[in-house]
């Protein structure tokens, strides 16, 4: 919908907008209206119609209910895609297992993708992300600036996926592409999802073919050989896992490490706490949770299969359900001062990864992306601001961080 | 000192592994588990706090005595 045609949010309540530019340059406001006002858990009948909690016990609660909200129809999105535009045959676990699934598939395709995301699995992209990190800033330190969300956030997660996936790096552009048009367009405009997802499992089932011929050292082939519970996994199933890797591999982690860094052009005085800090200092573990948590990027969507009745409101089978949470990580009942950014937060149970059985798989590398980011970063430009602060432009929606950032060293 | 995790709670976040290595592991799926039957050794009790204060799922306790 073009801003022209937007109709204003007259009450936040019952018409918020998450595609709103005001919502996605800065949700926290709305979030706190709503969660002090009558119904902390919101409604719109905006977008197809869907329900926003906002305390953090709510979204606790509805993340644990399963079967009554899924996961699987058609996907943890919150627009309902129209019939011309989908394709039923890769929804479900044979989208991107397990996210876009329900128990039982669910269940066994997490089994086979977790165990190649743990810290001790995730150890080879660790090098390489330092190595990559230290060369795109050798592209641009010379030049006194950079984009920080195009020249280097947002070139970080594609390739560390792309090495993860054993794809060739070349890939990398249009994996950018692919994705913002799967979830930063695609939801808005159903004809880009529905073409560029084909393009993902199509280039996926080449890849899939291809390592059943020639196996390599590399998460399409291990999944390719992966057994769970006495069955190996379906070729389509792990296309769909790769489309996984894309849509939620990328993205969030750049939106994430966008976010640290404009907190840090923004605040001088984190900023410089950050820069004297040694790397072996726990004050980095607690600052990178601190903000995962104040700036969580993801709000994924379930549909109502049962009736349920929360605190207030009753939600109708065939409703949505945004799983809103990061608002859920600024809800003063759990987290004092929620709207301050304290980087040695000692209690910090934020949910940016989500919680339940869909947690985030990939959270650990996630992590560790965020972490050698950060820390190149500021190893080699300890001191830097924004070029153009009313210049830096946010996506939103369900991934939100920054996308166009001038930033200026020293 | 003592220190559980609940199984059924734990969903594989896996912080109380980063902050605490010599209290908790992680198995094959991310789902922690205690070391040394859950003994916490003295001079690391602020430490089992912070495991507990930072799990999303409430699912690390203290159990003193």
């Amino acid at each position: 919908m073009a801003d022209a045609e937007r109709c204003p949010v007259e009450n936040i309540a019952t018409d918020y907008d998450i595609f709103d530019p005001d919502y996605i340059k800065d949700p926290v406001p709305a979030w706190t209206e709503i969660r002090e006002g009558q119904c902390p858990i919101a409604h719109t009948e905006r977008w197809g119609g869907s329900w926003l909690p906002t305390r953090y016990e709510d979204v606790q609660d509805l993340a644990k209910m399963v079967p009554e909200l899924s996961s699987a129809n058609p996907g943890p999105i919150v627009v309902n895609v129209p019939e011309e535009f989908r394709r039923p045959e890769r929804e479900g676990h044979n989208g991107a297992a397990p996210i876009s699934a329900d128990p039982p598939e669910q269940t066994w395709t997490r089994k086979a993708l977790l165990p190649h995301f743990t810290p001790k699995a995730i150890a080879p992209q660790r090098t390489y992300s330092e190595t990559l990190c230290h060369e795109l800033i050798d592209g641009f330190i010379d030049n006194g600036g950079c984009d920080g969300a195009v020249n280097y956030a947002q070139q970080i997660p594609p390739r560390v996926i792309a090495h993860k996936l054993g794809v060739d790096e070349s890939m990398v552009d249009e994996f950018i592409i692919w994705v913002r048009n799967v979830l930063e367009l695609g939801l808005t405009q159903p004809e880009l999802r529905l073409k560029y997802g084909d393009m993902i499992h199509g280039f996926f089932a080449v890849e899939v073919a291809k390592r059943r011929q020639n196996p390599k050292d590399d998460l399409i082939t291990a999944l390719c050989t992966t057994e769970v519970d006495g069955q190996m996994l379906p070729d389509h199933v792990i296309v769909g896992m790769c489309n996984l890797q894309l849509v939620a591999g990328i993205d969030t982690t750049w939106s994430s490490i966008g976010s640290a860094l404009w907190h840090f052009a923004t605040h001088e005085e984190d900023r410089r706490r950050m820069a004297a800090t040694d790397h072996n200092d726990p004050l980095w573990d607690s600052a990178i949770e601190e903000l995962l948590r104040a700036y969580s990027p993801v709000t994924m969507a379930r549909t109502v299969m049962e009736p349920v009745e929360i605190n207030g409101a009753s939600l109708q089978v065939g409703d949505k359900v945004l799983m809103n949470f990061p608002g859920a990580n600024h809800d003063p009942e759990v987290f004092e001062n929620p709207d301050q950014v304290i980087l040695d937060r000692q209690r910090n149970r934020h949910i940016a990864f989500g919680s339940g059985i869909h947690r985030c798989a990939g959270s650990n590398l996630a992590r560790m992306e965020m972490e050698v980011a950060l820390k190149t970063w500021f190893a080699r430009i300890p001191e830097f601001t924004l070029a153009n602060p009313d210049e830096v432009t946010w996506a939103g929606g369900q991934v939100r961080g920054p996308r166009i950032m001038a930033i200026n060293f020293g | 000192m003592k220190i559980t995790v609940d199984a059924d709670k734990c969903e594989g976040h896996s912080r109380c592994y980063s902050l605490a290595p010599e209290l908790v592991d992680v198995d094959d799926y991310g789902n922690a588990f205690v070391l040394n039957e859950g003994q916490v050794p003295e001079g690391m009790e602020e430490r089992a706090q912070l495991i507990v204060d930072n799990c999303p799922e409430f699912a690390i306790e203290i159990q003193e005595g």
